[in-house]
C-alpha cells in the first residue's frame, strides 16, 4: 500500500518541484533584473490580478470555453460520422488517406476571417466553426486508421464464426479504435481552445476572453493581459484533462493506459 | 506499399510500378479537386435558389464562384499594382521563409529536448506536463509581447520577420520534441543491451541505435511541424502587423471583404497552397533518406 | 462405429494471381470422425492454406470440398468449426470469460446459457481463476488455452488448429500438448493440426500427412499407432522414434526449398 502512494508521488512530484522552481526563479529573477512588467510580469502580480479581475476575467474565459466546447463537440462528431462512413469503403479509405493528411496541412486558421463573414464575427457561431474545422480533420484521420487497425487474424476469426459486415464492425472494429480516437481527442481539445481564442482575433464579443486579452494589450495592460492568458492556458489543460480522464474509464481494459 | 508487378496499358508498353503508382495518385487528387469545385458550385447553387439561411446566407459574396476567385489572381487588387498572385507570390516568400526558418530551428530544439529527455526518466516526469502545456497557451496573445522582446535583439536583416519566425518555431518545437522522445524510447531493448555488450557509449547508442529507430517517428513529426511552422508564421504576423507576408494579406483582405470576397478567397488558397507544399517537401524527403525503411510506424 | 466423412476435399487447387503461385494442387484428402490429423511440411507446402480452404476462409480455385456433408461456406454460416491460431487473437478490451462467450454470443445464446458454458470451459482448461483478467495479464501458454477453450466452446464438430502452440517454448509446448489431448479424449472432436514440428506432429496425431511445396501436394501420410492415452513417456518409446524417422525421411525425400517470394505468399 505504502509502495503504491510512494510510487505515485515519485510521478507527479518532479513535476511539481520544476513548477516551483521555475516559478521561483521566475519570480526572483523579474525583481532582480527589473525586468520590463509589460514582457513578463512577476507571477506573484499575475496571480493577484487573476483574482481582482475575475469579475470581468472569469466569465470572459467562460464564454471563450463555450465557443471552444461547441467547436470541440461539432468538429469531433462529425469526424468520427465522416470516418465511419469513409471506413464502410475500405478500398476509398486507404485510397484517400493520403489526400486527408495532407489537407489536414492547411492553416485552417486563414480561414477564420472567412467564417467571420458568415457568422457574423461578432457572434460565438464564428469561433464554434473555426474550433470544429480544426478539430474535424485530426479526428477524422485517426478515427479512420483506428477502424483500419483490426488485425486480419481477428477478421478471420470473426469470418469463422460467419459473421456479418456489421457485427465485425460492432465487435472488433469500433473497439480497436477506441485508442486512436481518444489520442485524436485530446489533440482536438487543446486545438479547440487555441481555435476559439485565434479566431476571436478577427472579431468577437467584448466578453469573449481572447477580445479582452487583445484589447488589454493594446491598452498596454499587460498584467491583465498575462493573467487572461493564464486562464486560457488553464481552461485548455482542464478540456484536455477531462478528454483524458475519459479515456482512462473507457479504455481500462488497456494495458497502456494503466500503465501510464 | 507499391507491388512488384508492373501496370501494363493495353499496348505493349510497360510502365514502372512506382510511376504508375505516383500517377494513380496524382488523378485522384485531380479526381477529388474537381468532385470540391462541383460541389463548391451545387452548394451554391442550391442554397441561393432556395434561399436558405442555414447554416449561413449564401450569395456572391459569402461564397464566390470558382471562376471569380480564379480570375482574380490575374487582376491586381489595387489600381496600379502587379497582379494578384505576384503580390501573393512576394508574401507568400516571406511567410515561407518565416515558416522555413521556424521549421528549421524548432526540429533542431525539439530533437534537441527528446534526445536529452530519453535519458532520463525524472527529466521526463518533470518536465513533459509544461511541454505539453506550452501548447494550450494562445501564443496569438503572446505574440506582440515576444515581438516587442525579440525584435530589438535581433540582427538588422532579421527583424520583424525573425521575431515571427520564433513563434513559428514555438508551435514546431513541440511535435518534433515529443515524437523524437517516443521514437529514441522504441528501441529494442534487447538491441540496447546488445550494444552495451560492446561497451558502447552513450552516444555510440544514441547515434547507432536508437536514432534509426527513430526515423519513422521522427517524420512523422516532421510531417505535424511542417504544418505547424506554416501555421505559426501567419499566426505570429496577424498582431505583428507585418504588411509583407500573408498574415498582412489577410487581414487586409478581410477589410475589402464585402466588397471584394475573392481576394481574400484567393489568398486562403495560397496559404492553403504552402501548408500543403511544405507538407509534401517532408514527404519526399521522408521516401528519400528512409528509403530502405521496411516498415512504417506512424 | 460407422466411419462417417467429416471432412472430403478432392482434386483441390489453389492458385494466387499475385505472383501466380499455385499453394495447392490436386489435394485428395479425407478424414473420418475423431481422427486427429496433423498437416505438416515446409514452409510454404500450403498447409496454413489448405486449413483456411476447409474453414472457407480461403476460396479453391479447382475442386470440391465437403464438411460434416455441406459445403465448406454452409459449413461455416453454420458454425461447424473453431479455429486456433499461433498468436490468440483474444479480444484486449474483452475479460478472459467474455473472451470465450465470444462464438456464443455470435450464435445468440441468452445469458444463463452463455455463462454456465464459459464456466464449463474455465474448467476444462483450468483457468477459473482467471475469469475476469485480461488477456495482456495472461501468459502466451494460458493465452492460447483461452484460445482452445474459445473454439471448443460451442462444440463444434471440426477443430482446425493453425500451429497453435508454434510461438511457446518447447516446455511450455510439450504441457500444451498433454492438455490438448487431454481435452481432445473428452470432447472427441476431428481436428486438423498444422504445425512445423516433427515430434508433435506424431505425438498428438492418429495420423499425419505430409506436404511438400511448390506446387503444394500431399506427399504422402503415415498412421500413428502409438497407443492411447499418451503420456509423456509415450515420446521415449522405440515406436515414437521410428515413427518420427519415417515421418523425417518423407519430408526430406519430397521437401525442398521454396523461394522466398513463394514463401511470402502461402505463408
Amino acid at each position: 500500500m505504502t509502495a503504491t502512494v510512494l510510487r505515485k508521488t515519485g510521478e507527479w512530484l518532479p513535476a511539481l518541484v520544476v513548477f516551483v522552481v521555475v516559478v521561483g526563479l521566475w519570480e526572483g529573477l523579474v525583481r532582480a533584473l527589473h525586468v520590463q512588467q509589460f514582457l513578463l510580469p512577476k507571477p506573484s502580480t499575475i496571480v493577484s490580478v487573476f483574482w481582482t479581475e475575475r469579475h470581468s476575467l472569469w466569465p470572459a474565459g467562460w464564454y471563450t470555453f463555450k465557443e471552444a466546447l461547441g467547436g470541440f463537440a461539432i468538429g469531433s462528431v462529425a469526424g468520427i460520422v465522416a470516418a465511419t462512413v469513409v471506413g464502410r469503403f475500405q478500398t476509398a479509405g486507404k485510397a484517400l488517406m493520403p489526400i486527408f493528411i495532407a489537407a489536414n496541412a492547411v492553416p485552417i486558421i486563414a480561414f477564420a476571417p472567412i467564417f467571420g463573414a458568415w457568422f457574423n464575427p461578432i457572434s460565438p457561431h464564428s469561433k464554434m466553426a473555426v474550433a470544429a474545422v480544426l478539430c474535424f480533420l485530426p479526428v477524422m484521420v485517426n478515427t479512420l486508421r483506428g477502424l483500419q487497425s483490426a488485425s486480419p487474424r481477428q477478421i478471420e476469426l470473426m469470418r469463422s464464426y460467419a459473421a456479418s459486415e456489421f457485427q465485425i464492425w460492432r465487435r472488433v472494429r469500433v473497439p480497436t479504435s477506441l485508442p486512436f480516437v481518444f489520442t485524436a481527442l485530446k489533440v482536438a481539445s487543446v486545438l479547440a481552445m487555441i481555435g476559439a481564442i485565434v479566431g476571436e482575433y478577427f472579431g468577437g464579443a467584448l466578453n469573449a476572453l481572447g477580445v479582452l486579452i487583445n484589447t488589454d494589450a493594446g491598452v498596454f495592460r499587460f498584467d491583465e493581459a498575462w493573467a487572461g492568458i493564464l486562464i486560457a492556458s488553464i481552461l485548455g489543460i482542464a478540456l484536455y484533462s477531462a478528454v483524458a480522464t475519459a479515456e482512462r474509464i473507457v479504455l481500462r481494459w488497456s494495458p497502456e493506459t494503466r500503465g501510464s | 506499399m507499391s507491388s512488384t508487378a508492373a501496370a501494363t496499358l493495353p499496348g505493349r508498353r510497360i510502365i514502372p510500378a512506382p510511376i504508375a503508382a505516383a500517377l494513380g495518385r496524382a488523378a485522384l487528387v485531380v479526381a477529388v479537386l474537381v468532385a470540391m469545385v462541383g460541389f463548391w458550385e451545387l452548394y451554391h447553387w442550391i442554397w441561393t435558389s432556395t434561399g436558405w439561411s442555414w447554416p449561413f446566407v449564401v450569395n456572391d459574396t459569402s461564397m464566390p464562384h470558382v471562376w471569380t476567385i480564379v480570375k482574380a489572381f490575374e487582376q491586381p487588387a489595387q489600381v496600379n499594382q502587379p497582379a494578384l498572385i505576384t503580390v501573393l507570390l512576394h508574401k507568400t516568400l516571406f511567410t515561407a521563409k518565416e515558416a522555413a526558418a521556424g521549421f528549421a530551428v524548432g526540429a533542431v530544439i525539439g530533437f534537441a529536448l527528446g534526445a536529452v529527455l530519453v535519458h532520463s526518466r525524472l527529466l521526463q516526469r518533470g518536465l513533459l506536463p509544461y511541454i505539453v502545456g506550452s501548447q494550450t497557451v494562445p501564443i496569438l496573445a503572446i505574440a506582440p509581447m515576444v515581438v516587442v522582446w525579440v525584435n530589438p535583439k535581433l540582427p538588422g536583416p532579421l527583424q520583424g520577420w525573425g521575431a515571427v519566425a520564433v513563434i513559428a518555431t514555438y508551435l514546431t518545437f513541440f511535435p518534433v520534441a515529443i515524437n523524437t522522445l517516443r521514437g529514441l524510447q522504441s528501441a529494442d531493448p534487447r538491441a540496447i543491451e546488445l550494444m552495451r555488450t560492446y561497451a558502447a557509449s552513450r552516444w555510440a547508442v544514441l547515434w547507432k541505435l536508437r536514432f534509426p529507430a527513430s526515423l519513422p517517428y521522427v517524420f512523422s513529426a516532421l510531417r505535424l511541424a511542417a504544418t505547424a511552422s506554416v501555421v505559426g508564421a501567419i499566426i505570429g504576423e496577424l498582431p505583428t502587423g507585418l504588411q509583407d507576408g500573408l498574415g498582412g494579406a489577410i487581414i487586409n483582405f478581410n477589410q475589402y471583404y464585402s466588397i471584394e470576397p475573392q481576394e481574400l478567397w484567393a489568398t486562403n488558397v495560397i496559404a492553403a497552397l504552402l501548408g500543403i507544399v511544405f507538407f509534401v517537401i517532408v514527404v519526399l524527403a521522408e521516401k528519400l533518406i528512409v528509403r530502405r525503411a521496411p516498415e512504417r510506424i506512424r | 462405429m460407422s466411419a462417417a466423412s467429416v471432412v472430403r476435399l478432392e482434386g483441390v487447387t489453389k492458385t494466387f494471381p499475385h505472383g501466380n503461385v499455385t499453394a495447392l494442387e490436386g489435394i485428395d484428402l479425407e478424414l473420418t470422425e475423431g481422427e486427429f490429423v496433423s498437416l505438416i511440411g515446409p514452409s510454404g507446402c500450403g498447409k496454413s492454406t489448405l486449413l483456411r480452404v476447409v474453414g472457407d476462409l480461403v476460396e479453391p480455385t479447382r475442386g470440391a470440398i465437403s464438411v460434416n456433408g455441406k459445403s465448406a461456406r454452409q459449413a461455416r454460416e453454420d458454425g461447424d468449426y473453431g479455429i486456433v491460431f499461433q498468436s490468440a487473437v483474444l479480444f484486449d478490451w474483452r475479460t478472459v470469460a467474455k473472451n470465450i462467450a465470444l462464438p456464443l454470443e455470435m450464435l445468440g445464446w441468452d445469458r444463463e446459457r452463455r455463462r454456465a458454458r464459459v464456466e464449463e470451459m474455465l474448467e476444462l482448461v483450468e483457468l477459473t481463476a482467471f475469469a475476469d483478467h485480461h488477456p495482456w495479464q495472461l501468459s502466451g501458454g494460458m493465452q492460447q488455452r483461452v484460445a482452445i477453450a474459445r473454439a471448443l466452446a460451442f462444440e463444434p464438430a471440426l477443430l482446425l488448429m493453425d500451429e497453435p502452440f508454434g510461438a511457446l517454448d518447447e516446455m511450455t509446448r510439450e504441457r500444451m500438448n498433454l492438455e490438448l489431448l487431454s481435452l481432445w479424449e473428452k470432447t472427441g472432436n476431428t481436428v486438423i493440426f498444422v504445425t512445423h514440428s516433427i515430434s508433435e506432429a506424431v505425438f498428438l496425431s492418429t495420423r499425419v500427412v505430409v506436404m511438400s511445396p511448390r506446387p503444394g501436394r500431399i506427399a504422402g501420410m503415415v498412421d500413428i499407432d502409438l497407443p492411447t492415452p499418451r503420456t509423456a513417456e509415450t515420446r521415449e518409446t522405440a515406436r515414437f522414434f521410428e515413427l518420427v524417422t519415417e515421418v523425417r525421411e518423407l519430408l526430406r525425400s519430397r521437401g525442398e526449398h521454396l523461394l522466398p517470394e513463394e514463401e511470402a505468399v502461402l505463408e
